[in-house]
Formats: C-alpha cells, structure tokens, sequence
C-alpha cells in the first residue's frame, strides 16, 4: 500500500483512485436508482417499526448495523457514522472527505475535481453535486447540516430512521 | 492639501475601546460598518510571527496603517504553525485595529472553537471569517491529528446560534454573547464550478455575512461567478471580498499553484511575468490592475489583498488603484510611536495612544 499524505481513515485502507472502478462510483452516477431503492427501504423501515419495537430497538443494534455496514460499505465506503446523509450529498458518502466535510467541498479541490489531500481521489463533493443533480430531490444538497454526533458512530441509520418513525 | 479624516462612526472614546452601538449593527467593529455605508471596504492578510514577541506582530501591522479597514490574522494556513490569531487579534484590538479572526475547523473541536469565540470577543475582537482549513498534508506537521469536528458552514451555524439565540451549541445559555460579524470562504475558481454560487448561498443560510474569495487571477471566470450571485441576488444578502495579492516571480506563481491548495493562476498571468525586467514591480502592476478590474464588477464589496511576504507594498497597491477615492481608514499615530523611546508593545499594553 502506498503512503498517504495525511492520516486516512480507517487506518490500513487506501483512498480510492478515481482511475480505477469501485461500486462507490457506481452508486454515485446512479444516484437516481439509488434514491429510488432508498425510499423504497425508508418506507419498509416506517412500515416495520412496531415489529422493531415489539422486539426491541437495543437488540437489533448490533445485527442491523452489521447489515448495513456490509451494504452501504460496498455500494458507498459507508463509514458508519450513524446518521446517514447520502440522500442528501448526491449518494456519495462525506465520510470518505478527508476532512469530513458535511455541508460541501472545501476551496482546495484541484482543478482535475480531485482531492486536496489525495491527489488521486475524486472529491466527495464534486461528486455529490454531480450525483444531486440526477435526483428527484437533490436540492437537499442545500440543507445546511448539524455536526456529527460522535456518539452515533457504528450504530444503525436505518434504526434511526425506523425509531424516529415511530416516536 | 488637507488629509482626510477617518468616518466619525469608526472612532472610540480610545483606541481599545469597542465602537458606539449603531441600529441594525450586528457587531461594534469598523469593517461591519463601512462595508454597511457602501464604501469599497480593504482588507489585508497579516503573516503571523513564528516568535512569541508582540513587537513582531506590531512591526508586520504597521504596513498596513491608514490602508486597510479589516486585518485578517491566519490561523496555522497551510497547516504550518505560527503565532495564534486569537492571540494576534487581541494584540492588535489593544491598539484600535479591527482585526478579523480566523478560525479553522482543522485545528478544533467544537468544546474549543466556543471557548475561543466569547473569549476573542471579550478582547475585543467584532469579526470572524470560519474556515474549512488547508489539510495537515500541505504543513509542516502532516503526522497531525486533524480534527475537523465541524465545517465552515456548521461554525457559522454555531456563532449564529452563540451570537443571535445566546446559547451554545449544547444549548446551555450565554449571559453576554459575543457581538460578530460572521465572515466565510469562497473559491470561484475550483470545481464544481457552478455549485459555487450555490454554495455561497448555503453558507449565508447558516449565518455568513461576508465573504472574502481565494486569490483572484482569473477576471472571466470571477465575472461569471458574480453574474450567478447577482442573479440569484446573493450579492443583496452579504458583501463580497474578492481576494488579490502581488506575486513576487513568475518562478513563484508556477511553485503557487501546483502547491498550494486552491489557487488556480491562468499561463496568461505566468507569461506576463515572464515577459517583464522586474517581475516583482510586474506583480505588483498586476495586482493593480487586478483591483481596478475587480472594482468594476457589480456586486463586489470589497477587495482582501493577500501579499504574503510582501505586506510593505500594501500602501502602494491600495494608492495606486485609487480604490479609496478619497477615504481615510482607520490610521494610528505611527509617527508618534517612531518619535517614542518606548517598544511598540509597550505603547499598546499602556493605551498611551490615541487615533490620528
């Protein structure tokens, strides 16, 4: 593995080359499909909340987020932050900016529309404004959003959204 | 010939002392209100000291007396380390200058960033310009941690909520909050593009009410920018600061923009450096010629000159493009503190001056 310029999370892994096919690219330029198949899950997951309820939300934490973090690591290189916006960056996950910007790119994006810090990889936000415009609703783009919640880290988005149904 | 005299409104009982409350005023500092009298407002960057002498900073500063109406202090650009803008801001609030206090979301998390805020307020401190913050990659600490715990637009969302709901972010309430003039970042001249004016307008939804631009060497590509941010009227909604700065070679300007983030500079601009005797006095030209350009521009407030190592020509760049029509901003007394046997520092921990 090559040496990276700045830390990269997680730590082991290489950021992706832009050059080279990963599913995360796939995803992005199907953004429309994607947001299709996601108000499909959205609904399922409103649908299913009494079910989760009865067997209780604590429970499921574990296996769940073991579902979704296989899934959306493949389709996004989701890094489980727990409160999944990808609906609202175009399908391409902020976690992969090595800054983890959540509200879009910073000014140093290389005229190429590649990563200030890795000069190989496209910038997240480059390709979520591309991903957005595809969309039926990608103006949410324009939703400013909150920090992080560091303490959601690993847990389940689906839950979130499954819980927040139902409460 | 009479000098001019510096606006009523931008003086106080002394130099340290915080501006009379104006209506509709979100801050009590000069460049919130000469920006809001509709005056061409200037800007400079100040390249902070890798020392711990305040005589450093006082030295750097006294370049821009009577030029400029706003003083950005850099917080660890490039992810090198230097002096801190907090502390260069209280510095310079202590002799009357308005300085504008960057903050960089690499550096912090969102517990320090806070603190910072009331505390950079309580020194006097009216302006803040919330960064994004160049990568640990570009400095001389790549092996950093960065934080990032916010970004630029979540920090503006925050002062917003300290400075107009008197709470932090937690919620927990703030007694006296910090009076700001909420300031951000704009690149028009990297992808994407035509997300750029959008993005202006995400970043005034969260709280920002100027901008100050990445270094500007490219009029065609800013025109079109502004022509966006004229049409979606954004130029209404918050003052723009196009950001300029003399390149002292052509040498330097190919090393600029291969290796500093964001700053793109037409063959154009290289090839007329290249063609000139002096490139220096060439660069200085251009950045002239630049401002007059720039100034032209429906929409634009203001200019943000960025002469890195080059401060001492800040004077002559803001005369020669005749941008000031006749203004005076704010000017301390150096000739005073010349005659004075006592330090610049010195001067200023006594308040001993008062306004020219």
């Amino acid at each position: 593995m090559s040496r990276v310029p700045a830390a990269f999370e997680p730590a082991g892994k290489a950021p992706r080359d832009g050059k080279k096919f990963a599913l995360r690219f796939w995803s992005n330029t199907h953004s429309r499909g994607m947001e299709i198949t996601y108000s499909l899950v959205e609904k399922m997951l409103h649908v299913a909340a009494p079910l989760f309820k009865a067997i209780g939300y604590e429970r499921l934490e574990k296996p769940v987020a073991a579902v979704e973090a296989t899934i959306k690591g493949a389709l996004f290189d989701c890094r489980m932050c727990g409160q999944c916006i990808l609906s609202s960056s175009g399908m391409s996950c902020p976690m992969n900016c090595p800054k983890n910007l959540r509200n879009g790119p910073c000014g140093g994006v290389r005229a190429n529309g590649n990563c200030e810090v890795y000069a190989e990889m496209p910038c997240v936000w480059v390709k979520a404004w591309e991903g957005s415009k595809a969309m039926e609703h990608g103006n949410k783009i324009m939703n400013v959003q909150p920090p992080v919640d560091h303490r959601l880290k690993g847990r389940s988005s689906w839950l979130a959204v499954s819980r927040g149904a139902h409460e | 010939m009479d000098m001019p005299a510096v606006h009523p409104h931008d003086l106080g009982p002394t130099p340290a002392a915080p501006l009379p409350e104006l209506p509709e005023h979100s801050s009590r500092g000069r460049l919130e209100r000469v920006l809001r009298r509709g005056e061409f407002a200037i800007t400079a960057e100040l390249n902070p000291p890798d020392s711990a002498n305040p005589d450093d900073v006082y030295e750097r500063v006294s370049h821009f007396d009577g030029w400029v109406d706003g003083i950005n202090a850099t917080d660890g650009s490039g992810a090198n380390c230097h002096m801190s803008s907090v502390a260069i801001c209280a510095l310079l609030t202590r002799v009357g200058y308005s300085p504008i206090l960057q903050i960089s979301c690499r550096d912090y998390n969102r517990i320090a960033i806070q603190g910072n805020v009331l505390g950079a307020a309580a020194l006097g401190v009216c302006n803040v310009l919330a960064l994004t913050g160049d990568g640990v990659q570009g400095g001389d600490h790549p092996e950093a941690k960065p934080v990032f715990d916010l970004d630029s637009t979540s920090l503006l969302a925050t002062m917003k909520k300290m400075r107009d709901e008197r709470a932090f972010l937690s919620g927990r309430k703030i007694t006296d909050p910090p009076r700001l003039f909420l300031g951000a970042a704009e690149n028009p001249f990297a992808p994407p593009y035509d997300w750029r004016p959008l993005r202006l307008a995400k970043k005034i939804a969260a709280g920002a009410q100027y901008f100050q631009t990445q270094y500007c060497y490219d009029i065609p590509l800013l025109k079109s920018f502004m022509q966006k941010v004229r049409d979606m009227g954004l130029d209404k909604q918050a003052y723009i600061l196009v950001g300029v700065g003399p390149l002292p070679s052509a040498k330097t300007a190919k090393w600029m923009r291969s290796n500093v983030a964001g700053v793109h500079i037409p063959d154009a601009v290289i090839k007329r450096l290249e063609g000139a005797e002096n490139q220096k006095a060439e660069g200085i030209k251009l950045c002239i010629d630049l401002i007059q350009e720039i100034h032209e521009i429906a929409g634009v407030a203001g200019v943000h000159i960025m002469a890195y190592r080059q401060e001492e020509s800040v004077g002559h760049i803001v005369s020669e493009s005749g941008i000031l029509k006749g203004r005076q901003p704010f000017r301390r007394a150096f000739a005073t503190l010349a005659d004075s046997e006592m330090p610049p520092s010195a001067v200023a921990m006594g308040q001993v001056l008062t306004p020219a």
